[in-house]
């Protein structure tokens, strides 16, 4: 079991900085997700964690001690890949054990660990199977068994789950899930998917274009999103943004109009002063249908989607801007009618011109 | 399936020429096996029941070293082929996998090797080789071939290297494979298509070779298969029965190792265009 802490990473191919100055810590035992847009260098870190990908600055710790000279096999780490990357030649028993070998394992051991992985994975039956022969979710599993056996303190998955189908992949998450509390190793997890990202981690670190944008729990991050990108990657359908305008302040208590109705609450003082334009956001799910003139959004409804539970009515508002409103249950809305949507103060998010929160810290 | 005229063409075209292609092998086998006279009256017919004989084959056996002739050939080649296949994937991989500096240079040295024909330094060759003592030994041919057949294996080689997904040699770094291990174990196996196709592509030319031999390793009991056919033909007279009976011997082992390769080779050629 170990901890992993980056201090000051970065990271250049050639000219192109691909991350800069990536600090964090992961505790032993934690579940740390990496999630952002594809290209923003998640891989890459993950890899560098791996000893696959050299830095070009800054420390890695493993168990408190600097690995960045460690090849990967002395990091004490095992890395589950997006393509699998089973050796097509051996068949799953060999694909297994292969890395055993050479960690100097007694054959009779290997022998018993690549047996228990598979008992875990329900690869017993088949064991004798070349890789080609295995569908994807199967594949997926030896991929799994052979960081298993390896008996690593850090598993590293690159995006595990996004070859396979939706079913699937709720599957796998909910096998991960459990292998992590079987385990307690630590794990660190790439992903571009947050509903992932949401379901897996104990933390959840949000990156963009090489940079960390906010490390935290998940319902951290979905309720006090630091900043616009975080606000809009966590969530789905993602957070309604609406341009506002600091109407009135009076020490930490301002007044903000936006899309022809006003809300008054409390921000970090000093953050913002009247005639400062503020982006107000409100996500899909926690507005309602109805309500007072004062504190609604009227629009005109663009489209409706029915998904039973409930639907989503995306609707354009006086002020140009368009916004999806999530009704529990079935709506009687349809396109070209208008719609009202009430917005309750507690659920806002204000953002300054830079695109930093300026609500006041929860915690 | 309907039969479009389009396949029809392709099959009459292919056809056409495997006759082209085999029709000289053909002549050869069937008119070993027939007197000389058999040989010039009915050159296209089969060996039958007045025409058979095996004389060719005794004499060849008889008056040369064909068993020697014989021995060299197959030593020059199977070493060459052993030596560029394994020079040849082992370069391959340190040109594809690993970023060091004179990697660009290097692989345009060699690709000048794929476009110069090394008869050209034939003169050069023959010196260096004088010097070294090497006139009149296998050793000598078998460096030549080396370094003929090494750029275009390297080449082809590397082309299927590259194809073997990256994750591959990453998972098995994270395994704590050793690199001559992840060769040996993993990238060798993974290109065994086409290492054959190279074996075919090297194996024949080398084989077949009269220059280097005529010139490195004409005498002192070196001399190869394709040297050893020449003694039967004369400026005045030729031993067609000889001729023809050591020709259908000098082919029968490339005939075995191409049907030995063949199965990898179609899987060789094919390979990366479907998938
Ligand atoms: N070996 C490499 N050489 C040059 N650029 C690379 C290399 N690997 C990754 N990159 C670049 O680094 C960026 C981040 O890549 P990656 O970490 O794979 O992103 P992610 O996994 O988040 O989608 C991309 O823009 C990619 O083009
Ligand atoms: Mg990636």
């Amino acid at each position: 079991m170990a901890d992993v802490s980056l201090h000051g990473v970065a990271k250049s191919f050639g000219a192109t900085e691909i991350l800069r100055d990536i600090n964090l810590s992961v505790d032993d035992g934690e579940f740390v997700v990496f999630v952002g847009p594809s290209g923003c260098g998640k891989s890459t870190l993950l890899r560098i964690i791996a000893g696959l990908e050299s830095v070009s600055g800054g420390e890695i710790r493993i168990d408190k001690k600097r690995v960045n000279e460690l090849p990967p096999a002395d990091r004490k780490i095992a890395m589950v890949f997006q393509s699998y990357a089973l050796y097509p030649h051996m068949n799953v028993y060999k694909n297994m054990a292969f890395g055993l070998k050479f960690a100097k394992t007694h054959k009779a051991e290997a022998d018993r660990r690549v047996r228990q992985a598979a008992e875990i994975l329900k690869l017993t039956p088949l064991l004798d199977r070349k890789p080609r022969e295995l569908s994807g979710g199967q594949r997926q599993r030896v991929a799994i068994g052979r960081a298993i056996v390896r008996n690593p303190s850090v598993f590293l998955f690159d995006e595990p789950l996004s070859n396979l189908d939706a079913a699937l992949r709720v599957n796998t998450r909910l096998e991960i899930a459990k292998l992590h509390r079987d385990l307690g190793a630590t794990m660190i997890y790439v992903t571009h998917d947050q509903v992932e990202a949401m379901t897996l981690a104990s933390k959840i670190v949000v990156l963009n274009q090489g940079r960390i944008e906010q490390v935290g729990a998940p319902l951290e991050l979905y309720r006090s999103p630091r900043n616009l990108f975080v606000a809009g990657f966590i969530g789905s359908p993602r957070m309604n943004f609406i341009k506002g305008q600091v109407l009135r302040a009076e020490g930490s208590n301002v007044t903000i109009g936006f899309a022809g109705t006003e809300a008054t609450l409390d921000v970090r003082p000093g953050s913002v002063n009247p005639g400062d334009h503020v982006t107000v956001g409100i996500r899909p799910e926690h507005m309602e249908a109805g309500g007072a003139e004062s504190t609604s959004l009227r629009g005109t409804i663009d489209a409706v989607e029915q998904l039973g539970e409930s639907s989503y009515v995306y609707m354009r508002l006086a002020s140009g801007d368009d916004v999806i409103v999530r009704a529990p249950g079935e709506t009687e809305a349809t396109p070209g009618g208008t719609y009202t949507a009430h917005v309750p103060t507690r659920a806002l998010h204000i953002f300054d011109a830079a695109g930093l929160s300026v609500l006041p810290d929860q915690s | 399936m309907t039969i479009r005229p389009g396949r029809i063409a392709v099959h009459i075209a292919l056809i056409l020429y495997t006759i082209l292609a085999l029709g000289p092998i053909f002549l050869i086998l069937i008119n070993a096996f027939k007197t000389r006279r058999a040989i010039f009256a009915d050159p296209l017919g089969l060996p039958n029941g007045q025409t058979w004989t095996t004389i060719g084959f005794d004499r060849v056996f008889a008056n040369s070293d064909f068993g020697l002739y014989f021995f060299n050939s197959l030593t020059v080649t199977i070493v060459s082929l052993v030596l560029i296949v394994l020079i040849g994937a082992m370069a391959a991989w340190a040109l594809t996998e690993y970023r060091f500096r004179g990697n660009t240079i290097l692989s345009l040295y060699l690709a000048i090797g794929i476009m110069v024909p090394i008869r050209l330094g034939s003169v050069s060759i023959l010196r260096m080789m004088v010097e070294l003592n090497l006139v009149n030994t296998l050793t000598a041919l078998i460096l030549v071939y080396v370094a003929q057949g090494l750029p275009l294996a390297i080449l082809i080689l590397g082309e299927f290297i590259q194809q073997i997904p990256k994750d591959l040699r990453d998972a098995a770094r994270c395994d704590g494979v050793s690199e001559y291990r992840i060769f040996f174990s993993i990238i060798l196996p993974l290109i065994s298509p086409a290492i054959a196709t190279v074996a075919v592509f090297t194996m024949v030319p080398v084989w077949n070779d009269l220059w280097f031999p005529l010139i490195l390793a004409p005498g002192d009991g070196k001399q190869t298969i394709t040297l050893g056919v020449q003694q039967f033909i004369g400026q005045y007279v030729t031993d067609w029965n000889a001729v023809l009976a050591s020709l259908t011997l000098a082919i029968a082992p490339v005939l075995a190792l191409y049907l030995l390769f063949s199965r990898y080779l179609v899987r060789g050629l094919t390979a990366g265009a479907v998938k």
